[in-house]
């Protein structure tokens, strides 16, 4: 089977002051699936995406998005790049000056060019789509609970029909019912908007119901990039610890019923 | 993705012996929204239940996309059209996602705006209101800080003097070189009206009497409130806001401490401690201005100038503008820190709360220097 390569990162080292986060890193995210990336604290989950996306420069390797280097490309041609893909940080990311709806809609009145009165329609539906009723379109971040801002800044990341969803902890801080709606909304968009999805998480039951491929940061670079029972059988101390602790096991047989 | 060469989208009616057909064609995606939303804006009144739907020549399609088709099929056939089994599944999983979506949560909502004169009645309503809630809040907010100063002051153990001395540092000792270049300049600028304004009366050399006065009882500490007004009262309010944003307050509250003592009174203190003393710079700085002119202008010399102010000018009126520098300080502050406590949430509201802090402490200390003005006058200070 060919699958066609959208992310290829290749010997990307990065390194702040003495401290090695990533060296000799490959990675390959193939076009429709959602690739999980997880590790412990600290071994530069953030900081792949953030290389990704563009937003920190390596010391040395490559990463091509859609086949291009970001970083070497003119402002204009990286723009267009980058409306290929949306972005879920941490905690939102929303601008706080700014309604939820306005928020959502300032890419579309930026980029495709829409008069603000379709771009803030068209701003409802992708809210609507990120399972967030109208009334929150009027409201700013600050009167919004954790679980709808996520919502938001996922409307906001979806709001050009990216090809690529980066989400950077999108469970972290959400109660179990939330993150299981947040993870089932994100298989359909999957599904619906045929995207690929990069996903950075702690959380074992995202891995579980959502992921297509795990890949495992460790040792600063990536020690295992495969389907998630496949990764869980690599023998490595920090994996075994990971997928077959109390929390593992849990979310092992959360996933597959019947069994142990 | 399609292989067919990329034609915007079209929607087009036709009507024959078997009834009405919409044909959908062409790429529904954002880079056509506007056109499509036009177009199906013409169409909307034409689609009919019976209408035969051909969908086969559609090229791409996004949310958006499909967000006008689904608004122009309805909600129930574009159902209908998400069964489909001649469509792929990519396609009509997209078409049930996003019919879903509107049906679930479009609900159309509009508020009614009015406009006119009823919306300006309610804006001078709001402010009115607005102007009296924030009144009491300042007096509540006094009340709350002399409290807390009754209830440690005879508590030593509670003083928070390293915080206290820190803010000290902040607010006086840093001030001081803008503050003594700021006084010295409006000195000179006083002395040059004075003795123009004076020479037509061949009285210049009162230009002595008019910098004294003016320093001791107003410029000088009015100079100093004001920029500590600008440069200390936002300096709190976005002190203790960015706390505030941050739960940092509701912390030190769950940890039995109390904000107050904690951030309020050092702060206070500091102030009151600061701003007499920054007063008295800036007298002498804005006399030494004066000075200068004076001896540059009117020829005068330093003994001279000397000997003049000590016989016209007398202890009241430096005790008189001093006296109003404790109370500034006292104002500055607490507005400076009340406006951080009511900072909610985002860093939007962070930066509002330190505009109003500084609007607020100015207008408190002119207003105040007005009211001190006519008290001394009718005692004849």
């Amino acid at each position: 089977m060919t699958r066609e390569t959208v992310i290829e990162v290749r010997g990307l080292v990065n390194r702040f002051g003495s401290q090695t986060v990533h060296e000799n890193l490959d990675l390959d995210v193939y076009r429709g699936e959602i690739i999980g990336i997880v590790g412990g604290s600290g071994t530069g989950k953030s900081v792949l995406l953030r290389t990704i996306v563009g937003l920190v420069r390596p010391v040395a390797g490559e990463v091509r998005v859609f086949g291009e280097n970001l970083l070497a490309l003119s402002d204009e041609r990286r723009s267009r790049v980058e409306r290929r893909f949306g972005v879920l940080f941490q905690s939102g990311a929303l601008f706080s000056s700014l309604t939820v709806a306005e928020n959502v809609a300032l890419p579309l009145v930026e980029h495709a060019g829409l008069p603000r009165v379709d771009a803030q329609r068209l701003a409802g539906v992708k809210l609507a789509l990120a399972g967030l009723p109208v009334d929150a379109g009027r409201k700013y971040p600050s009167q919004l609970s954790g679980g709808m801002i996520k919502r938001a800044a996922l409307a906001r990341a979806l709001a050009l029909d990216p090809e690529i969803l980066f989400l950077d902890e999108p469970t972290a801080g959400l109660d179990p019912i939330s993150a299981a709606a947040f993870d089932s909304l994100i298989v359909t968009l999957r599904n619906a908007l045929g995207l690929t999805v990069f996903l950075v998480t702690h959380d074992l039951d995202t891995l579980y119901s959502t992921c297509d491929r795990v890949a495992v940061l460790s040792q600063r670079r990536v020690l295992a990039a495969a389907p998630i029972d496949e990764v869980a059988r690599t023998d490595d101390a920090w994996v075994q610890a990971y997928f077959n602790g109390p929390r593992g096991r849990a979310a092992t047989r959360a996933a597959h019923p019947g069994k142990d | 993705m399609a292989t067919a060469p990329p034609l915007p989208g079209s929607a087009t009616l036709t009507r024959d012996t078997g009834g009405a057909r919409l044909t959908i064609a062409g790429d529904w995606t954002l880079a056509h929204y506007s056109n499509l939303q036009h177009r199906a804006n013409e169409l909307a009144g034409s689609i009919d239940s019976g209408i035969a739907i051909d969908i086969h020549q559609l090229g791409a399609m996004d949310t958006s996309g499909a967000f006008v088709i689904a608004e122009l099929l309805g909600s129930s056939r574009t159902q209908a059209l998400a069964q489909d089994e001649a469509l792929p599944p990519a396609r009509r999983a997209l078409l049930k996602t996003v019919g879903d979506a509107i049906d679930t949560y479009c609900t159309g909502v509009k508020r009614p705006r009015d406009a006119g004169f009823v919306a300006a009645l309610e804006r001078i309503g709001k402010a009115m209101q607005g102007f009296w809630k924030q009144t009491t809040k300042l007096l509540a907010f006094i009340g709350i800080t002399l409290q807390g100063f009754l209830a440690t002051a005879w508590r030593p153990r509670r003083w928070r003097v390293t915080s206290l001395v820190s803010h000290i540092e902040q607010t006086g000792l840093d001030a001081v070189p803008i503050l003594a270049l700021l006084s010295f300049m409006v000195g000179c600028v006083v002395a040059f009206l004075g003795s123009t304004a004076l020479a037509s009366y061949g009285a210049s050399l009162f230009t002595v009497d008019l910098i004294g006065f003016a320093f001791l009882r107003e410029f000088g500490v009015l100079l100093t409130a004001i920029l500590l007004a600008g440069r200390t009262a936002s300096a709190f309010t976005a002190q203790i806001g960015s706390m505030k944003a941050r739960e940092e307050i509701d912390a030190i509250r769950t940890l039995g401490l109390d904000p107050v003592e904690l951030l309020v009174l050092p702060r206070v203190l500091a102030l009151l401690v600061a701003l007499p003393l920054l007063t008295f710079l800036a007298m002498i700085a804005g006399i030494v201005g004066g000075g200068v002119v004076c001896m540059a202008v009117l020829k005068m010399s330093p003994s001279m100038f000397l000997s003049m102010f000590q016989a016209d000018i007398s202890l009241t009126q430096f005790l008189v503008g001093i006296a109003k520098a404790p109370v500034f300080a006292f104002m500055i502050a607490v507005i400076g820190c009340m406006e951080g406590f009511k900072v909610s949430g985002s860093a939007q509201s962070v930066g509002e709360h330190t505009t109003s802090a500084v609007v607020q402490s100015i207008f408190v200390v002119i207003l105040l220097d007005a009211l001190a003005a006519l008290f001394y006058m009718e005692m004849g200070w």
